[in-house]
């Protein structure tokens, strides 16, 4: 049975290794702040992180996974991911919420990466995250408020 | 049923039953008839069911409970109306918290739809402002009255701040928790005293969101997260063109696909239920079903759109007209004729339509959903279910948007789920998921529009004739509201922003024509002003041009009578630094103003139109809905709305070929990405007068905005939506 650690914790999984990561993750798992938007990897809405780098979930099958570590929105931690969260909240981005998970994934992804991105870096870093309630500005805001208490 | 103007808009999370179980909270109910309060303990939804007007409940821990009524879909309404109560009661905003009504019409009815417990129209924070503050005040009054007889002084010297509870006299307080479980057993002030605005401490102010925390951790619980002990997950073959129903199937193969438990045949299609939401869609994928197109639309929205032309020439139903445009027209110095054309378009909310619903052992039925229109909702699947609407409980949840599409008048996709769990046997609970092609490709859409109209003016350039012709499907007719809203074959949501045109135009009229397709439409964030504001903004920018006056200059003009309408005008042209002269080359200004649903909001667009596109760089918006009660909400509508609406205005369209839809998903129906986003500047008009919505009214206006824009900097009127550059040199 294909075993697959997300955020530490390792599970036993019985299901096809063709199934996509985010339908264990959701179906099986019951870890359900990873979302399904559209698929087909047009959406961002179901991005983890694998081995800390920003992945879409829809298009990570199970048998492909290995040994990687699995992230999601439940279980990310550290330094970065609390100042995401927290811009986040201080600039109250959210609407709907439904695709922020992924939103969030792919922000903390970018600044792991790169700690004081540029207007250009955060339209290539997120471009993939569509957010139909277009909280777009405040997404932006809050990233370069991340990096700023991160500095 | 519905005497609102016009419903669209979202609200509610499922029900958190951890709150209401919570142990030893008080219920402070209102009966605002002045009969005796009653408090009940350990409440639970029947208890708060029990009494009327029941909005808030105080527990020891001091926290207070608001019960919001309608659909959360992202509008922030859920803080706005908690705000409204927790501002009256005097509470300490940390201490607030929220949970959905239970579908309860007596008790939880939007007031601007009559009888109906629903949320659109941007009517949620304006039918719940004075309920909310009574109910706030009352609350008050009450805890006042008991700190008062425990203290045995005047009541007339009590005061309230923060949840806490003062006698200034003798330095005595307490806090909420320990006054509400006696509190409650008072009478209820039937005229409780309502706060003078200077008295308002968060009304007004930028107020956290009470959900920010919940949706940046994964723990806000949408529809699509239920998860129900031993549920299964459903997916339907749905026909491939609107109105075919199912002639055969073979389920042989769907049958032998791993974790497919149960293939089923329901009104809408064929139901694969099965363990997981992944193995139902590969079941559906090795489903064979043949469709009965006899019934079926099989068009192309081409064809539809060329009936509508034909149909355009004849007059329609006269749904307004004063003076003679026709005689007018034949005495103007210009006359400008004009054809625009709307596709159709779908919601394409983030969260894709689903909803769990299973059998309880008491013989009623839980659904879990995001309910915007609960009183129907809850009929039609208790009908379908064969018991009164009061066995079908419904559990709200945070709703992954909605902009329209989860109010539906037939309750389409939660009828679906009534009739799958019926076919299944009602064994386990039914997670019925639409996929994102089922989602886009299922109807329901902003109906396609095709607006006539020749406007004419003098010498002088004032305009003495605008004659006018629509033809469009009717949202209404047919629905359980058309005998409410539809008068003599119009209906009101069809033409509303342009039949009521607050544009001084001395000869006018407006026909309409509905639209017979068999295409399934639906109120899109906005509603008729997605494609009357449009016009009316583009036209009247039209005519400016031709009369060489200022476009702003000119709608000042013709709104001498709106002056709300010419405030935010004047606001948005101030603040964006307003001229009609491109700055620069390929760069432009474009505006427009328009009053939606009470609401009024006026935006420059700062547009690039180059043969490469149209980039929109800068939105400046003015917007007055009276009592700005969370302002920061009010500008994330406002900022939103350019979001949402951007992609509309530049690319969008759902398109029949054969009646076959064609766009499926994000790749063929692209919403505004990140690097697409314009800055948005939104101010607010200072107002006293009752609030209004921010739901819907930031949409109408940006199409026309960037149209304009267009213009100013291209020279070309483009009067189809989406707009489309090509071909177009840069001025």
């Amino acid at each position: 049975m294909p075993k697959l650690t997300v955020n530490g914790q390792t599970h036993e999984v019985d299901a096809d290794p063709a199934m996509p990561l985010l339908w264990v993750l959701r179906d099986r798992l019951d870890a359900t702040g990873t979302k399904y938007g559209c698929g087909i990897a047009q959406c961002g809405a179901c991005t983890i992180h694998l081995d800390g780098q920003p992945v879409r979930a829809c298009q990570t099958r199970l048998g492909d996974v290995g040994t990687a570590q699995v992230t999601t929105i439940e279980g990310v931690s550290g330094r970065v991911a609390e100042a995401v969260q927290a811009a986040w909240r201080k600039l109250d981005v959210v609407q709907c919420g439904y695709c922020q998970s992924g939103q969030i994934m792919s922000a903390i992804g970018l600044l792991s990466g790169n700690a004081k991105p540029s207007d250009a870096d955060i339209d290539g870093a997120m471009d993939g995250n569509i957010c139909r309630c277009g909280t777009y500005q405040r997404i932006r805001a809050a990233i370069h408020e991340a990096a700023r208490t991160l500095a | 049923m519905l005497n609102v103007r016009r419903p669209n808009h979202p609200s509610a999370r499922p029900s958190r039953r951890g709150i209401l179980a919570g142990a030893g909270a008080i219920v402070i109910a209102f009966r605002l008839d002045a009969k005796p309060a009653r408090a009940a303990a350990g409440p639970d939804l029947a208890a708060v069911k029990a009494q009327p007007n029941a909005f808030v409940r105080i527990a020891p821990d001091d926290t207070v409970t608001v019960v919001i009524k309608h659909l959360d879909m992202g509008q922030g309404n859920t803080t706005g109306l908690a705000t409204i109560l927790a501002d009256e009661l005097g509470a300490d905003w940390k201490n607030v918290r929220t949970e959905f009504a239970p579908a309860d019409a007596a008790l939880y009815n939007n007031s601007l739809m009559g009888p109906i417990q629903g949320t659109g129209g941007s009517t949620a924070v304006a039918n719940s402002w004075f309920q909310l503050r009574k109910a706030g005040a009352a609350a008050r009054e009450m805890l006042m009255a008991e700190a008062a007889f425990r203290w045995k002084v005047p009541v007339a010297q009590i005061t309230v701040a923060e949840g806490v509870v003062h006698h200034a006299p003798s330095g005595r307080q307490a806090r909420f928790g320990e006054l509400a479980a006696s509190a409650a057993a008072l009478p209820i002030p039937s005229e409780p005293r309502l706060k003078d605005p200077s008295e308002w401490r968060l009304i007004g102010t930028k107020v956290p969101r009470l959900d920010s925390v919940a949706k940046t951790d994964g723990t806000a619980v949408y529809s699509l997260d239920i998860r129900r002990p031993n549920q299964l997950t459903a997916v339907v073959a749905r026909a491939p063109r609107f109105g075919a129903t199912v002639a055969s199937f073979d389920a042989a193969a769907a049958r032998k696909v791993a974790g497919v438990l149960d293939v089923v045949q329901v009104p809408t299609g064929v139901a694969v239920i099965a363990r997981d939401t992944w193995s139902a869609m590969k079941g559906r994928e090795a489903l064979t079903v043949a469709w009965d197109d006899s019934t079926a639309e099989t068009r192309s929205s081409e064809a539809i759109l060329s009936e509508y032309r034909e149909r355009a020439k004849g007059p329609g139903l006269t749904a307004s007209e004063r003076g003679d445009p026709q005689a007018a027209l034949k005495g103007a110095a210009k006359v400008i004729e004009a054809e625009f054309t709307f596709p159709y378009l779908a919601h394409a909310a983030m969260e894709p339509l689903n909803a769990t619903i299973e059998r309880a052992p008491d013989g009623g039925y839980d659904v879990y959903a995001g309910f915007q229109f609960q009183t129907v909702e809850q009929a039609t699947m208790a009908a379908i279910l064969g018991v009164t609407p009061d066995r079908v409980r419904l559990h709200s949840n945070w709703a992954g948007g909605s902009f329209g599409r989860r109010a539906t008048p037939t309750a389409d996709y939660l009828a679906e789920a009534a009739t799958v769990l019926k076919a299944s046997g009602e064994k386990a609970p039914v997670h019925l998921v639409w996929t994102r092609e089922d989602d886009m490709a299922g109807g329901y859409y902003r109906p396609t529009v095709l607006h006539k109209v020749r406007a004419g003016i003098d010498a002088k350039g004032a305009v003495v004739g605008w004659d006018h012709v629509m033809v469009g499907k009717s949202i209404m007719i047919g629905s359980p509201f058309e005998a409410m809203i539809v008068k003599d074959g119009i209906d009101a949501t069809t033409v509303e922003g342009a039949s009521d045109t607050p544009y001084a135009l001395p000869a006018y009229r407006f026909g309409v024509h509905n639209g017979r397709e068999g295409v399934p439409v639906l109120w899109w964030r906005s509603v008729g002003h997605t494609h009357t504001a449009h016009v009316m903004e583009v036209m009247v920018d039209e005519l400016a041009h031709a009369a060489d006056v200022d476009p702003v200059a000119y709608r000042l003009s013709l709104l001498a009578q709106a002056p709300r309408l010419s405030a935010v005008l004047k606001l948005a042209a101030d603040k964006a630094g307003w001229t009609s002269k491109p700055a620069e080359k390929g760069r432009g200004l474009g505006v427009a103003v328009h009053e939606s649903f009470g609401s009024y909001v006026a935006m420059v667009a700062d547009v690039t139109a180059q043969e490469a596109g149209i980039r929109v760089n800068r939105i400046v918006a003015a917007v007055d809905v009276g009592v700005p009660v969370n302002p920061d909400v009010i500008r994330a509508q406002v900022e939103g709305a350019v979001g949402f609406a951007l992609s509309a205005v530049l690319r969008n369209r759902i398109t029949l070929k054969d009646g076959h839809v064609q766009e499926h998903n994000f790749d063929t129906y692209a919403p505004t990405r990140m690097s697409e986003m314009p800055h948005v500047d939104v101010h607010i008009v200072p107002s006293r007068v009752a609030p209004t919505g921010i739901g819907e009214p930031g949409v109408p206006v940006l199409a026309p905005a960037i149209a304009n824009a267009v213009f100013a900097t291209t020279g070309r009127r483009l009067r189809a939506l989406p707009l489309d550059l090509s071909g177009v040199k840069g001025a």
